[in-house]
């Protein structure tokens, strides 16, 4: 799709991310999760693949300032993730993999109501506002009924008619359809090909990275491979046929 | 699913217990628990509960989870009505029974038909003027948001945490029950708190 709208920017400045643990023997240890990371991400579509534990999804979270770098710096449109917090939140959008820790209110209604506090609205502002998003995700009919009673990808769909309310530039998604059916994969992955969003996507999904234009392969803390999509997922193929 | 409590989830409708602003019905209430304290005499208290599931009733809100909810306060109710029959007799042990129920009774009709967010409009302008001492009236309103919130959660983690101890014969361990739960319920709270940190709600 051929978008006008100005192309926003996510810059990994050296940023590195290390925890404090404690070793066997009782001493405080240091993890490095995230070994210093610096790229400059402005494609429309990323995708970020890599192992059970090998960092990605911190990687993910450096974006929104979920996760603090222990050293080097994240810029959203040159806005710092720790020193313009509030700011780059109102930016980034994050969709989580279980939609149950998203979901905080009791009804669809309210609890895309609840993103929209944020803005300045009235009331009737706010309530068509409201409807007017969950109609666009084929909501509108479950607005009024507990959260608990939406199937899983209902669920999802919600997560994220949450964090599109608001419209925000950069979309970053963990692992948005991994616990979705093939249905509803589907229709998670149509919307995150179809939003005007900047997407970053963390994913085991191979067929959606394979659609992305750049890819980010993470391994054991590092960033491997940085680069288009198809040699991207064919480096991360190599990598798991080797273990 | 939805676990019901008396302090249930809000039940969508348009009777006029729901047309009707959170404001009044808060003062209602409020009303309610003021006249309860002070009204003497069973009589005016079987009154009362009677208006309370009069406005269950106009509010529609469905018998069935309001009698399994009501459940647990109806056996304290019964220990204490029976506590005060034998201390005071039975005129005292009707109202001390008719206040406690009518309070709850209508508790539930009002949460019941006041969506949240609504509430949260309420609390956020009642709070206004604490602005001055550095209060985020926004962030009280969510805080008590959650709050509500959270009790059907509680419970929820509670009986996910017995079939767990159940399934490994472990029902009788008091530390198999309390540990799990404690953790999960810790774990919730951070995985909400997460949440509202990513919406950037509360920044």
């Amino acid at each position: 799709m051929a978008q006008s709208r100005p192309s926003h920017a996510v810059t990994f400045d050296g940023a590195a991310v290390v925890a404090e643990t404690t070793a066997p023997d009782g001493r405080a240890d240091r993890l490095t999760i995230l070994h210093p990371v610096t790229c400059t991400l402005t494609e429309r579509r990323v995708a970020v693949v890599g192992a059970n534990g090998s960092g990605k999804s911190t990687l993910a979270r450096l974006v929104n300032g979920l996760a603090t770098p222990s050293s080097g710096r994240v810029l959203v449109d040159g806005l710092d993730t720790v020193r313009d917090g509030a700011a780059v939140r109102r930016r980034v959008g994050f969709v989580f993999t279980d939609p149950d820790a998203q979901l905080v209110m009791p009804t669809p209604r309210e609890d895309v109501a609840l993103s929209l506090r944020r803005l300045p609205l009235d009331r009737a502002a706010r309530d068509d506002r409201v409807r007017a998003v969950l109609e666009r995700f084929g909501l509108a009919d479950r607005a009024e009924v507990s959260v608990h009673a939406l199937s899983g990808g209902q669920k999802q769909l919600l997560a994220l008619a949450g964090v599109l309310a608001t419209e925000p530039s950069v979309l970053v998604c963990d692992e948005p359809t991994t616990l979705l059916d093939l249905r509803w994969r589907r229709v998670v992955d149509d919307l995150l090909d179809s939003v005007d969003q900047q997407v970053l996507q963390v994913t085991h999904d191979l067929d959606a990275a394979a659609r992305a234009d750049r890819v980010l392969v993470v391994d054991r803390g590092h960033v491997v491979f940085d680069g288009p999509a198809p040699d991207g997922v064919a480096h991360y193929r190599d990598l798991m046929a080797v273990r | 699913m939805s676990v019901a409590t008396p302090l249930g989830l809000y039940r969508h409708g348009t009777s006029a217990m729901h047309r009707l602003p959170a404001g009044p019905k808060l003062a209602g209430l409020a009303v309610l628990g003021v006249v309860v304290v002070v009204a003497r005499g069973p009589v005016v208290s079987v009154v009362l509960l009677a208006l309370a599931v009069a406005l269950n009733a106009a509010g529609r809100v469905p018998l069935r989870p309001v009698l399994r909810s009501l459940l647990p306060v109806l056996v304290t109710t019964a220990l204490v009505a029976g506590f005060q029959w034998w201390q005071r007799g039975p005129a005292v042990a009707v109202e001390v029974a008719a206040d406690l129920l009518s309070l709850v009774l209508a508790a539930g009709a009002v949460t019941a038909t006041t969506p949240a967010d609504r509430m949260l409009d309420l609390l956020d302008r009642a709070l206004r003027p604490l602005r001055v001492l550095g209060v985020r009236p926004d962030l009280v309103a969510l805080a008590v948001a959650l709050m509500l919130r959270t009790v059907p959660a509680l419970l929820t983690t509670a009986r996910e945490v017995r079939d767990a101890a159940r399934a490994r014969g472990l029902e009788r361990s008091p530390r198999a029950l309390l540990v799990p739960a404690a953790v999960r319920t810790v774990a919730r709270a951070r995985a909400t708190g997460e949440a509202l940190a990513a919406r950037g709600i509360g920044d």
